[in-house]
């Protein structure tokens, strides 16, 4: 990866949190909130790699954790694992599949909702499962709404690494 | 040609393969153990110690950006708060239409008991300890940040010691109370609403009397519950409920007596609790709150 594509998605991975929690955390329809934060990471990771997607993740989760004045560490740990997830199914399962970016988007806002509370608990912090079950199917919804916008935009922005752009070669060794 | 010894010329490194995974697991597991590092020593000593002094000044650093992307933010918002509102517009409408006739009358019976407030004050005066507002002064803060997730009911403001704001400072919104401070730094603070399963305060019916504790209820997100009231004591639909303000020899509440919480919705009792079951609509709108005013004692500005 050159340096000039490394800085565009530093540059991108901290625009989109600062609004994350500036501003997109304050919306929510029908009791779902907009995570473009989580849909931007997991199209970098699928664009770009799980090694690309575990440290956005990390970073990303680090200035949420520190404009928030949360538990340092915290969401970077979820998102850690998000990006690297997606980044691996991009490089394996969802390799050049078109539905690759819905169907991890999907399964991170999951996971990292359950993830989220789980990781609460561990902390005996007390929090009602009601929280995630009640807001999820709407974020997963708008969620699934941004992907293709945001996906799109990611790309243009900070292209593709081979693995995505075509399958891999098969050597015979005789 | 099957059966025939090929000889494979030797590699000179090993498959790219091996190394990319390698490399790939060690960054992943470098990031992992650096996470759950931060959140040992974070969890263990929020508020002192070297992370702390770097997460405050981090926080510094990222604060105009908040800022930045918040009033960037605020025209958006403006336009997605009109467009909900008009949705709601109808029922907004005849809600407010009867509370205005309800305050009318009640403004009528104000009037009278005012005077006879002002004399029943001058009384209670030597025997109240705490005098709200006159112990306090309001400190306007813009809200900078709000958490990503669903888990945490707080949000961050642009105030913090250097302006006087102290741990545990009472948070108020014009519409009524709203939380309370639980993590300071220099220019910002933590703010953790009333809807948070962690807060509660105590509260009295400004109408009888009754008194009890408001917090979290289980209902949704922003309802609230007047729980330990007795069953003996009159809570009514409509009534409104306000800070108690306690104070006793050597301890006193944290948060000014008469600050409102909120109107009350529903009142319930069954023969097995010992308590009444009063919900409670807050007055303040806790997921929308762009400004808030921190409550700083007077003799702590000293």
């Amino acid at each position: 990866m050159s340096a000039a594509v490394g800085i565009r998605i530093a540059l991108i991975v901290f625009v989109v949190t600062i609004l994350q929690v500036s501003a997109f955390s304050s919306v929510t329809v029908a009791g779902g909130g907009l995570d473009v934060l989580l849909v931007t990471l997991v199209s970098i990771a699928l664009l770009r790699g799980a090694v690309t997607g575990a440290v956005a993740g990390f970073a990303a989760g680090l200035i949420v954790d520190v404009t928030t004045l949360g538990t340092l560490g915290l969401t970077s740990l979820l998102l850690t694992l998000a990006g690297y997830w997606a980044g691996r199914y991009g490089e394996t399962t969802g390799r050049s599949r078109a539905h690759a970016p819905l169907a991890a988007t999907v399964a991170a806002t999951i996971l990292v909702a359950f993830g989220g509370y789980g990781l609460q608990l561990m902390l005996g912090e007390p929090v009602a499962a009601r929280v995630v079950l009640v807001g999820l199917p709407a974020t997963v919804l708008w969620n699934a709404l941004l992907v293709y916008p945001v996906f799109g935009l990611v790309r243009r922005l900070v292209g593709t690494t081979e693995h995505a752009q075509r399958a891999r070669e098969v050597e015979l060794l005789v | 040609m099957l059966g025939v010894n090929v000889r494979r010329p030797a590699t000179g490194k090993p498959p790219s393969r091996t190394n990319s995974a390698l490399r790939r697991r060690v960054v992943v597991g470098v990031l992992v153990v650096l996470a759950l590092a931060l959140i040992t020593f974070s969890f263990r000593k929020p508020d002192t110690g070297p992370l702390a002094s770097v997460d405050s000044a981090a926080a510094g650093a990222l604060r105009p950006f908040t800022i930045a992307g918040e009033r960037v933010a605020q025209p958006f918002r403006d336009v997605y708060g009109w467009a909900d509102s008009l949705l709601t517009a109808r029922s907004d409408a005849k809600r407010l239409r009867e509370e205005n006739d309800a305050l009318r009358q009640q403004a009528i019976q104000n009037q009278f008991a005012a005077n006879e407030n002002d004399k029943l004050k001058a009384l209670l005066a030597f025997r109240d300890g705490p005098r709200f507002p006159a112990d306090y002064t309001g400190l306007a803060a813009a809200v900078i940040a709000r958490p990503t997730g669903s888990f945490a009911q707080d949000v961050v403001v642009a105030a913090g010691s250097n302006d006087g704001v102290a741990l545990d400072a009472p948070v108020v919104t014009a519409n009524g109370f709203l939380g309370r401070v639980t993590r300071v730094y220099a220019r910002s603070a933590r703010v953790t609403l009333l809807t948070d399963e962690q807060l509660a305060v105590s509260a009295l019916d400004v109408k009888s009397g009754a008194s009890g504790i408001v917090k979290h209820g289980r209902a949704s997100a922003s309802t609230l519950i007047f729980d330990r009231v007795p069953k003996r004591l009159k809570v009514a639909v409509g009534d409104t409920i306000v800070t108690a303000g306690w104070r006793s020899s050597k301890l006193a509440s944290l948060y000014p007596r008469g600050i409102p919480i909120g109107r009350v919705t529903s009142v319930g009792q069954a023969d097995t609790d010992l308590w009444k079951q009063v919900q409670v609509e807050p007055f303040a709108d806790f997921d929308r709150v762009d400004a808030v005013l921190v409550l700083v004692r007077k003799d702590e500005q000293r």
